[in-house]
C-alpha cells in the first residue's frame, strides 16, 4: 500500500504494473522493452489524468475556478488542459455556485447531455448544500438532490489551492473504478429527470433515488429555521 | 451635493403631501404622471431607484388630546398598503435626492408607470410587479423579470411563506449537547 | 441553447425566416447565468430580450430577519468582484441612520481598499472583454496576475481573497498588519508598467479597434434617461462620478481626474476604464503618502438599533452607482433592505443597443457593459 501522509488520508491500491507476473520476469520484461499492467490501472490512468472541465460556473465560486486555471495556480498541471464550453465533449461538471431553483432544470439537462464518463464536483457551500442562502424560497438546497455528486468541495469561496486538491481526490477516486462493476459504464450514459416548474416550487423538490433525506433521530419533526437575531 | 427641494414641487401641486418623517413627497392617485412629466421639464432628469415597500395591517397607538383637553392614547387600525418609492436626482445641476411615493392598497395593488418619462424605471418597475404584485398602468412590457413565469406568488409581501424543503441536519444532541451547555465543547 | 424557431416573413418578394436562438443561461462567455433571447435575420439582431433571475437569491428577504451587522458578509456576495465597496455602500447607508464618526485612519484605508478594489474590477473586466472578442486566455492571464498581488494585500489585511468582509458600522474591522502599507506601495509603483504593457498591446491593436469602434454607440440623452451609470456613462459623454458629486468620505481631499469619452461605443467604454486605472493609480499614491495614525474605529453603539428613519446611501462603485436603501423601524432589524444594482439597470439599452448589429457584436456589447449577475439577480 502506498500511504501519503495520515492528515491527508489519500491513499492509492496497489496497482502497480506487473502485479501478476513475479519480479524477475517482470524485470526481463521491462529491459526487453515491454510493460506488461491490467486493462483496469490503463483506463483509469488515462481517464484520470485528462479529466476535461465544462465551463460551468455560475457565481462568486466560479471567479476562484478561473483562477485556479491562470497562470499561478495552473489546473492543467494536472491534466485539466482544456476548459470545453460544450457539455458534450467534457468530462467533469464543476458546479460552483448557488443552484437556484430557477437555473435547475438547466443544469440537469446539461448534465444529461454529457457523455460518459462523467462526474461532478460541487464546489463551494452553496452547491454542497444551499449555503449561506439556504433560507432561500428560490435557492435549491444542494445539487445533490437531483444529480450525483462526486466529490464535495466546500468554503466561501474555496481557495484556489482547495479547487486542485479537490481535483487530486477525484482523481484518486477514478483510479479505484472498476470497469466491470460501476454502473456508470455498463448501464451507459445516465440520464436524470428534468424537474419542472408549478406554481409554487420545482415538481418534484428532489429525486428520490439519488437523495433522500437523511432520518432525523429526534422525536420531533424537523422544524423551519428560525429567525435569527445575531 | 447640494439638495433637491420640494417646495417648487408642492408648490405647483398643491394636493401633494409632505411626509416630514420620511423626507418624502405623497403622490396622490393618479397624478404621479404628471407630476414627474413636470419634473423632468425643471431639469430632474435622472430617476435613481425604484422599490415597493410593504406594510402589514397594523395597530398605531397614539397620543392625542381629547375634548375635555386630556392626553389619551387611542389606537386606531393602520390598513395595510404598498408603497413604490422614487428616488429622483438631476444629473444636470448634480442636486438631489427627491423622493416620491405612490400609495396603494395591499388588495388590487396598482400604480402609475413612470417608465415613459424616466427609462430607468423599466426593469425596476417590473421586479416590483414580480415580487410585490404591483400592477402598473402604462408599463410597455410588465412580466415577470426574477422568478420563473408560472410562478403565482408574490415572495417579498410580508405574509409570504416559503416552501418547506430544508431537511434534518445535524446538531448538537445528546451527550455533545450537554457538554456544549457547560461550555466545554465548542459547536 | 433550444431548438430555434422559424418564423417566415416576405422580404423583397423572397420568403425567408427569422431565427431565434437563446444564448445562455450557460455559455462560454464569463458573465455569469444570463439569457439572452435574440430573434436573427440572417446574422442581424432584429429583436432581444434579457431574461435574468437565474441567480436569485433573494438578498433583499433575508436581510429583514437578520441584523444589520449580520447582513454585511452578504454585501459581499452581491457583486462578488468588488467586495470591499459592497461593504462600503452599505456601511455608508447604514451610518447615515445614527450618527458615528468615522476616524481619519479608517477613512484614507476605506479609500485605498475601494480604489484597489476599482483596480482589480477594471483590470478583470479588460482580460474578460478581450476574452469575449476572441483572444481566448493569454490576456486574461495577464490581468489575472495583476488581480493576484492585490488578492494577496485583501487576505492580509481581512482574512479572506474575495469575500472580505472588512467594513464595520463607524471605521473597519482591524488595522493593517505592520510592513502592509510598504507592500501596497510596492504594487500600486508596479502597476503602470503593467497598464503601459496592456495599452502597447491592445489599444493600438487594428483588431481590437475595428470590432469595437461604432459597434453599440449609445447617445447622451438615451443614457442619462435609462439611468446608466458608471463608466459606461462617462463614455457617452456625460462627466458625472458620485466620487466628485457626492465627494462622500474624503475623496474631497484627493486631487484625481474624471475621464469621459465622446462617441459611447464600447471602444470609449474600454479606454474609460483603462484611463479610469491610471486615475485610482494617483489616488492611492495619494492616500498611501497621507494616510495617519490612529484609531480605526469610531464610537458606536453596542447593539445597533437605529430609531425609525429611512436613508439611501450610495457610493460609485467599479461598476456604476450602487445604493443602499435602508428602512429602520426600530428593531435590530432592517424592515425593508434595498440594493440598487447598477448592473441591472445597465441592461436597460441592452436592446437599444444591439439591434441592427450582428450577432457576434452582441456578445463584445455584453462584455463592454461590465454586468456581474450576483448583482442583477440579487
Amino acid at each position: 500500500m502506498v500511504e501519503r501522509s495520515a492528515e491527508l488520508e489519500m491513499t492509492v491500491q496497489n496497482t502497480s504494473p506487473g502485479m501478476d507476473l513475479d519480479d524477475m520476469s517482470s524485470a526481463e520484461l521491462e529491459r526487453a522493452g515491454v510493460i506488461v499492467t491490467r486493462a483496469d490501472f490503463l483506463y483509469n490512468w488515462a481517464r484520470g489524468n485528462s479529466v476535461w472541465p465544462l465551463t460551468f460556473g455560475l457565481a462568486c465560486c466560479a471567479i476562484e475556478m478561473i483562477a485556479a486555471a491562470t497562470s499561478r495556480f495552473d489546473m492543467s498541471r494536472f491534466g485539466s488542459e482544456v476548459f470545453r464550453p460544450t457539455p458534450r465533449q467534457a468530462d467533469l461538471m464543476i458546479v460552483s455556485g448557488t443552484v437556484t431553483k430557477k437555473m435547475a432544470p438547466q443544469v440537469v439537462r446539461i448534465y444529461n447531455q454529457m457523455p460518459e464518463p462523467k462526474w461532478i464536483i460541487a464546489m463551494g457551500a452553496c452547491a454542497i448544500s444551499g449555503g449561506p442562502f439556504k433560507h432561500g424560497y428560490n435557492v435549491l438546497k444542494g445539487i445533490d438532490r437531483y444529480l450525483p455528486v462526486d466529490v464535495y468541495l466546500p468554503g466561501c469561496p474555496p481557495r484556489p489551492e482547495a479547487v486542485l486538491q479537490s481535483l487530486n481526490y477525484l482523481q484518486e477516486k477514478i483510479k479505484k473504478q472498476d470497469i466491470k462493476t460501476d454502473p456508470a459504464f455498463t448501464k451507459g450514459r445516465r440520464q436524470y429527470p428534468v424537474p419542472e416548474f408549478t406554481g409554487k416550487d420545482l415538481e418534484p423538490p428532489y429525486n428520490p433515488e439519488v437523495w433522500s433525506p437523511p432520518e432525523n433521530p429526534n422525536s420531533e419533526p424537523v422544524q423551519p429555521p428560525k429567525k435569527t437575531t445575531a | 451635493m447640494s439638495e433637491l427641494s420640494h417646495e417648487p414641487l408642492l408648490k405647483e401641486f398643491p394636493d401633494a403631501c409632505w411626509d416630514e418623517a420620511a423626507g418624502a413627497v405623497i403622490v396622490p392617485e393618479g397624478r404621479a404622471r404628471v407630476m414627474a412629466e413636470w419634473l423632468l421639464m425643471q431639469g430632474v432628469d435622472y430617476c435613481s431607484n425604484v422599490t415597493g415597500v410593504d406594510y402589514l395591517e397594523a395597530e398605531v397607538k397614539e397620543k392625542i388630546t381629547n375634548d375635555a383637553g386630556e392626553e389619551e392614547t387611542v389606537t386606531r387600525t393602520e390598513p395595510g398598503r404598498i408603497d413604490v418609492v422614487y428616488h429622483l436626482y438631476s444629473m444636470r445641476d448634480q442636486t438631489g435626492p427627491l423622493v416620491l411615493k405612490q400609495r396603494t392598497g395591499r388588495e388590487n395593488a396598482q400604480a402609475e408607470s413612470l417608465t415613459p418619462v424616466w427609462r430607468s424605471c423599466e426593469l425596476q418597475e417590473r421586479e416590483v410587479f414580480d415580487l410585490f404584485g404591483v400592477d402598473f398602468k402604462g408599463h410597455p412590457d410588465q412580466r415577470r423579470i426574477l422568478m420563473w413565469d408560472e410562478y403565482e406568488e408574490h415572495p417579498m409581501r410580508k405574509d409570504y411563506t416559503e416552501p418547506f424543503d430544508y431537511e434534518w441536519e445535524p446538531t448538537p444532541h445528546d451527550e455533545i449537547l450537554e457538554k456544549h451547555k457547560k461550555g466545554k465543547v465548542i459547536v | 441553447m433550444v431548438a430555434p424557431n422559424y418564423e417566415l416573413i416576405a422580404q423583397d418578394g423572397l420568403e425567408t425566416s427569422l431565427l431565434e436562438v437563446s444564448m445562455g443561461p450557460h455559455h462560454p462567455s464569463t458573465h455569469g447565468v444570463f439569457r439572452m433571447d435574440v430573434k436573427l435575420d440572417g446574422e442581424t439582431v432584429v429583436d432581444l430580450k434579457p431574461v435574468f433571475g437565474y441567480l436569485h437569491r433573494n438578498h433583499e428577504k433575508l436581510a429583514e430577519n437578520m441584523s444589520y451587522l449580520a447582513n454585511m458578509p452578504f454585501t459581499d456576495r452581491l457583486d462578488y468582484f468588488n467586495s470591499m465597496t459592497n461593504n462600503w455602500a452599505y456601511a455608508l447607508a447604514a451610518e447615515g441612520l445614527v450618527e458615528i464618526e468615522v476616524p481619519e485612519r479608517a477613512e484614507y484605508l476605506r479609500v485605498i481598499m475601494a480604489e484597489l478594489t476599482r483596480l482589480v474590477n477594471h483590470v478583470s473586466l479588460v482580460g474578460f472583454f478581450v476574452n469575449d472578442l476572441g483572444a481566448l486566455g493569454t490576456p486574461l492571464m495577464y490581468a489575472f496576475r495583476e488581480r493576484e498581488k492585490i488578492l494577496d494585500l485583501f487576505e492580509e489585511a481581512s482574512g479572506a481573497r474575495m469575500m472580505c468582509n472588512y467594513f464595520r458600522f463607524g471605521g473597519l474591522r482591524c488595522d493593517v498588519p505592520a510592513g502592509w502599507l510598504d507592500r501596497a506601495r510596492e504594487v500600486v509603483d508596479q502597476f503602470p508598467e503593467f497598464l503601459d504593457e496592456y495599452e502597447k498591446l491592445l489599444c493600438e491593436n487594428e483588431i481590437i479597434l475595428s470590432r469595437t469602434q461604432g459597434i453599440g454607440t449609445l447617445s447622451r440623452e438615451l443614457a442619462i434617461n435609462a439611468g446608466i451609470t458608471g463608466p459606461m456613462l462617462r463614455a457617452s459623454g456625460v462627466a458625472y462620478d458620485l466620487r466628485k458629486v457626492d465627494a462622500y468620505g474624503i475623496y474631497d481631499r484627493f486631487q484625481f481626474r474624471v475621464p469621459y469619452g465622446e462617441v459611447g461605443d464600447c471602444y470609449d467604454r474600454f479606454m474609460v476604464r483603462m484611463l479610469e486605472m491610471r486615475e485610482s493609480v494617483q489616488i492611492l499614491r495619494q492616500a498611501l503618502d497621507g494616510i495617519p495614525e490612529g484609531e480605526i474605529m469610531g464610537k458606536a453603539p453596542r447593539v445597533f438599533k437605529p430609531k425609525p428613519a429611512e436613508v439611501y446611501g450610495r457610493v460609485e462603485g467599479p461598476k456604476g452607482e450602487l445604493g443602499f436603501y435602508l428602512i429602520a423601524d426600530g428593531t435590530p432589524k432592517p424592515y425593508r433592505y434595498r440594493v440598487r444594482p447598477p448592473s441591472l439597470i445597465n441592461l436597460t439599452v441592452l436592446r437599444d443597443m444591439c439591434l441592427g448589429q450582428k450577432i457576434a457584436d452582441a456578445v463584445v456589447i455584453l462584455g463592454s457593459i461590465d454586468i456581474v449577475l450576483g448583482e442583477v439577480d440579487r
